[in-house]
């Protein structure tokens, strides 16, 4: 059975669980994780019930990356490192935003540790808001489409390139739509010493405003139209890219997601919708996808 | 005694104090005027005279934080801060007690901003008195180092698991060089045992920590720390007595009277200032004056009892604040000392002074003024509470 116990309150076809699930299948039961507040917390720890299958803490919102640090020296201290590993799973609005500075501070002092954010790409726990993560366009609660707004105004905050501006031996992508894919590159990023970074994209049914049986389909096609470029860093240098084969417009991913949708109500071409082309061109184009 | 005494800055004294405790895990961030004591503490990390992991980290927020993951682990930790960085570990202060990690901090006294000042008041700690953590003032620096040990003894029983903060006045104490004695390694050993949690992050027994709780369980786990506090009532008084039949030193466990007993007046207080309102009652008993001290210092948990029991005789009580309650025109002290007694048949006034705020230095002369302030009751006239050094020209 998985480390990450079934009869947690996820909701149906919830991307941050599987990705839960993924992250512990990859790495076993020699694992300590930490896990600052959002769904994943909320959901998987409703007091005196407990998913985890391995020991697990959470303190804070903004601060996973310094528990996590915290508990690195002290296993060191006690000389109880040994093969352990340590993982924070934070979600976007946790890594991205309000959790940055501690991020940034363990990725610096170079703690053997891995940090993996589970980016459903807005605040979903607290009712769908928009963060540092959300697309261009997507509406949210605080970045709702309206009659003289197309949605979020503001393109998604490029989080690998942060990391691997701290010179974390290694940083990837990923997407729960591709479970080997992650559980290799969660391993890899726990085996290698010093902090590393494992973006995963992980589709939210509730937020993004999909059917709970389409998790992976959509996940999917953000890879498939290259919205989620998935590639891995070594030392600042790419090292490897899953190129795409037939490459799809973005309108597919996003015509099947409500969160989207004024974008389809307008007559004749779409120029926002050009817009997010352009995002999808350049990744081709930046990381050698085709 | 007092051929083992050295002369040494208050900061190096309690770091001293910590080392000779052996913390596994040290976070630290600058902050005036508490740097110097991370400073000495990574010297000596530096000489390779503690086995311990010392973490730069990027702010006070991670500084506390690194301790929760760390103590969660099963570590001795320590850090050390003051006035802004203090409150900037609001949040993390809470959580860390009510996740019951015993995490032991120097906090050095300083004023908070705005006005930015760097100098000495309680405002800091004082602003933290309802996030479960144990606090205890030291008069002098003696006193702050050797609340050290007695602070890791307390926050790590298993009845009390709960933070500690360790309160001495910016400057007044950090910067001051006095004679001191220096912690033995070898009757510190003998004091203090070594850390040996039951509820530890262990891959051979996975616990969850800081669980999401519900209305329907919430209550219990306040509860639990307030019973907690009332287990470390007991205990200061009892780790006073083992630290003295150790080291022979004793400053009071909960409270300590000083020409308590037969006094009118009753002088209350924490921290440094004590030492000047000894002095002060010197002079007034020489004159004849029935002036007598109550020093608290246990201010969480509030020794209550101790207290209601120490101001049986009193027929004016004065307290002294460095700290303000904006709105409410007092001091905590002031406060918590008029709110343990009105349930009792103890009417006596309580006349509250604040003074010495953003480092403004308090000489006999005010306490003396003070005094004769609070005396105007018995003609009729009763203060309740104002401060006592305001300038007239800036007021």
């Amino acid at each position: 059975m998985s480390l990450l116990k079934p009869g947690h309150r996820g909701c149906a076809g919830c991307g941050d669980a599987l990705a839960g699930k993924f992250v512990l299948d990859a790495l076993g039961e020699d694992v300590i994780v930490v896990s600052p507040t959002g769904c994943l917390e909320v959901f998987t720890t409703p007091y005196p019930e407990s998913a985890w299958g391995v020991p697990w803490i959470h303190s804070l919102f903004e601060n996973a990356a310094a528990v996590a640090s915290g508990i690195e020296a002290a296993l060191k201290s006690l000389g109880r490192k040994n093969n352990t590993k340590i993982v924070a799973i934070g979600g976007d609005g946790a890594t991205l935003d309000i959790g940055l500075q501690a991020i940034s501070g363990a990725f610096e002092r170079g703690h053997d540790f891995t940090y993996i954010c589970v980016d459903n790409e807005a605040y979903m726990n607290t009712g769908i808001q928009r963060s540092g993560a959300t697309p261009l366009y997507a509406s949210t609660t605080t970045s709702p489409a309206g009659k003289i707004s197309s949605g979020n105004p503001l393109y998604k905050k490029n989080m690998p390139a942060i990391i691997a501006a701290h010179g974390s031996p290694y940083v990837a992508t990923a997407s729960i739509a591709y479970a080997p894919d992650m559980k290799k590159k969660v391993k890899k990023a726990a085996e290698i010493k010093g902090p590393t970074y494992v973006h995963v994209h992980a589709p939210c049914s509730t937020g993004w405003k999909f059917d709970g049986s389409k998790t992976i389909e959509v996940g999917k096609l953000a890879v498939e139209t290259a919205l989620w470029p998935l590639y891995e860093m070594e030392n600042g240098e790419i090292t490897a890219v899953r190129k795409i084969r037939n490459r799809k417009p973005v309108e597919e991913y996003l015509k099947v997601q409500g969160r989207f949708k004024h974008l389809f109500t307008m007559a004749g071409e779409n120029p926002q919708i050009k817009k997010i082309q352009e995002i999808a061109d350049r990744n081709v184009k930046q990381f050698g996808l085709e | 005694m007092r051929k083992n005494m050295v002369v040494v800055e208050g900061s190096y004294a309690v770091a001293h104090a910590v080392k000779v405790c052996k913390p596994n895990v040290i976070s630290a961030y600058p902050i005036t005027p508490q740097t110097h004591i991370v400073e000495d503490l990574a010297q000596f990390h530096a000489d390779g005279e503690m086995n311990c992991e010392y973490m730069n980290v990027e702010s006070e927020f991670s500084a506390i934080s690194a301790l929760i993951g760390a103590s969660a682990a099963g570590a001795r930790t320590y850090s050390s801060t003051t006035s802004q960085g203090l409150a900037l570990m609001h949040e993390a202060l809470f959580n860390s007690s009510g996740m019951r990690l015993p995490i032991v901090m120097t906090v050095v006294n300083r004023a908070l901003s705005a006005p930015i000042n760097i100098w000495n008041d309680q405002q800091d700690s004082i602003s933290q008195r309802d996030t479960g953590w144990i606090q205890l003032y030291a008069e002098d620096v003696q006193e702050s180092a050797d609340m050290t040990p007695q602070l890791y003894k307390l926050a790590e029983d298993e009845d009390v698991l709960l933070p500690a903060m360790s309160c001495m006045d910016g400057f007044i104490l950090s910067h001051v060089y006095e004679p001191v004695i220096l912690l033995e390694q070898s009757l510190t050993d003998e004091f203090l045992p070594s850390y040996d949690p039951e509820f530890v992050l262990d891959t051979r027994n996975p616990m969850s920590f800081g669980a999401f709780a519900d209305p329907s369980t919430y209550t219990e786990f306040r509860y639990k720390q307030e019973k907690a506090m009332g287990v470390a009532l007991k205990k200061i008084e009892e780790i006073a007595h083992e630290f003295k039949d150790i080291y022979g030193r004793y400053y009071g466990g909960l409270i300590d009277g000083y020409v308590l007993d037969d006094a009118e007046i009753v002088i209350m207080a924490m921290g440094s200032v004590i030492g000047t309102i000894k002095d002060t009652i010197d002079e007034l008993r020489s004159e004849g004056e029935s002036v007598g001290l109550l020093k608290v210092r246990s201010f969480r948990p509030f020794p209550k009892e101790a207290i209601r029991k120490a101001l049986k005789n009193a027929k004016i009580v004065i307290t002294l604040d460095k700290n303000i309650s904006i709105g409410k025109n007092e001091g905590a002290l002031c406060t918590e000392v008029k709110a343990c007694l009105y349930n009792t048949d103890n009417r006596v006034p309580v006349i509250g002074f604040m003074l010495g705020h953003g480092g403004r230095d308090i000489p006999m002369q005010m306490i003396k003024k003070i005094i004769n302030k609070a005396k105007l009751v018995e003609k009729g006239i009763f203060i309740e509470s104002e401060y006592a050094d305001l300038r007239e020209d800036l007021a």
